[in-house]
């Protein structure tokens, strides 16, 4: 099976699951007291959320990874995996907001946590803008590389100095000590959310690389 | 490691002796500078807001512009008649080619931001003598920061298309971190408080400086070299 027909295939197979997570979602998991439904938002835009850091990670890992190595699978990797996470990015960029307004009574606050979500997706922007701007396939595939360690490196610095200011965001709580925890319901819930994103993630990344080893031969043919 | 310094202050001095010569870019650059500080003045309504309470940000945001503008120069003069090719044959390191515009870089930023703080100052009216210390330090810090991923990129854009706005797309969300510390730790200074209430922003600019001056010596080598 060619790479583009696994890459559909696990798509729908992402589909299929992000159809199960609505149904569990919106009929089989309680409504939470405070928020009401708007809570159910969450089940999207967490596991978009973790999706987006696990694919900026990979770009910065791939990208460590071609300067090591020169292999350009690495580099299709990488750019696949940007553009993707961009995706992703967008998702959680957008519910983020549609939860915020009923909840918060604002649709963006210079929160923390928001602040630092709005700058990953401008360094993803950054990232594939250089791409585009580079027409040398080996000079890009370095070049972005390089960006993508420097971003790897940068996303703990902006968490840490975002958090010079005060946040507003939900506190973690899945992974929190000495709190009550997410109600098993619930907590279910999200883990189905978080399999059904990464099973895009991986579906879609698959397709792209596909699609970049087209370009590449058909560019190779006009050579 | 002492022969990859010498090597590098012979870069940074032909790079310094060549401004020193032509004085353009660091007339513009501090012409620009002192443009900057006179259309933020005039983007705020003084009877409404005190100059000291946007001065941190004002003198943050002129200090970025100024230093990008430096930053899309150092490798710009190297294209002309191939320039970059010749330094790359001569036998130095690539990390000493990198240190060495690193180092010429801040003698830039720096000059400008040695004219821009007094004219910032008579502006905006705003005292800095009973805070001129720490607040040096923390330009000085932020700004090896802003300089020292600032260089590492703009040796990549120059072969790009667009150079003059590829280099802050991908620059100034690099800056975000050294640029809240300096804007915090500006604030808490001008409002006179003690500078053990800016030690954590301190030690946040200087783990930035630490960590991006090494990766930046690292990758360097890899956007000048095949």
């Amino acid at each position: 099976m060619t790479l583009l027909r696994a890459g559909r295939w696990t798509t729908l197979a992402g589909l299929a699951l992000l159809a199960g997570l609505y149904v569990r979602a919106l009929a089989f998991t309680p409504v939470e007291r405070f928020q009401g439904p708007a809570q159910k938002i969450f089940y999207v835009h967490v596991p978009a959320a973790w999706t987006t850091m696990l694919a900026m990670g990979l770009v910065g890992v791939a990208g460590i990874l071609y300067l090591l190595l020169r292999d350009r699978r690495f580099d299709r990797f990488a750019e696949a995996s940007a553009e993707v996470g961009t995706v992703f990015a967008v998702v959680m960029l957008t519910t983020g907001p549609i939860w915020a307004k009923p909840i918060w009574g604002t649709w963006w606050t210079w929160d923390a946590r928001l602040t630092f979500t709005l700058f990953l997706f401008l360094l993803f922007l950054g990232y594939l803008t250089l791409r585009g701007a580079v027409t040398e396939p080996d000079l890009r595939a370095r070049y972005s590389a390089v960006l993508g360690i420097c971003g790897l490196v940068l996303l703990p610095f902006i968490h840490l100095s975002v958090y010079l200011f005060r946040t507003l965001h939900p506190r973690p709580i899945v992974l929190q000590p000495a709190r009550p925890a997410l109600p098993p319901e619930m907590l279910v819930t999200l883990l189905l959310g978080v399999a059904a994103m990464l099973v895009l993630y991986t579906g879609f990344v698959m397709q792209r690389i596909a699609l970049a080893r087209r370009r590449e031969m058909e560019a190779h043919d006009l050579a | 490691m002492g022969e990859a310094l010498r090597d590098a202050w012979t870069i940074a001095r032909k790079d310094l002796r060549l401004e020193f010569r032509s004085r353009t870019a660091i007339l513009s650059a501090l012409v620009f500078t002192v443009l900057v500080l006179l259309v933020l003045n005039f983007g705020r309504d003084p009877t409404a807001v005190a100059a000291r309470d946007l001065a941190p940000g004002i003198l943050w945001v002129t200090f970025t512009f100024a230093a990008m503008l430096a930053l899309n120069r150092a490798f710009q003069l190297e294209l002309e008649n191939q320039a970059l090719d010749g330094l790359l044959l001569a036998p130095v390191s690539a990390t000493s080619l990198y240190w060495g515009k690193l180092i010429a870089n801040l003698a830039f930023v720096a000059v400008v931001e040695a004219v821009g703080l007094p004219v910032f100052v008579l502006l905006f009216n705003v005292p800095v003598a009973h805070a001129l210390l720490p607040l040096l330090g923390v330009i000085a810090l932020a700004t090896v920061g802003f300089v020292a991923v600032g260089t590492l990129f703009s040796a990549m854009v120059i072969r790009t298309r667009f150079a003059e706005l590829m280099l802050p797309v991908l620059l100034l969300p690099f800056l975000i971190p050294p640029l809240i510390g300096a804007v915090q730790a500006t604030a808490r200074l001008l409002a006179a408080r003690p500078v053990s209430e800016v030690s954590g922003v301190l030690r946040l600019l200087a783990a930035y400086d630490i960590v991006f001056v090494l990766l930046a010596t690292l990758l360097f080598p890899h956007t000048v070299r095949e």
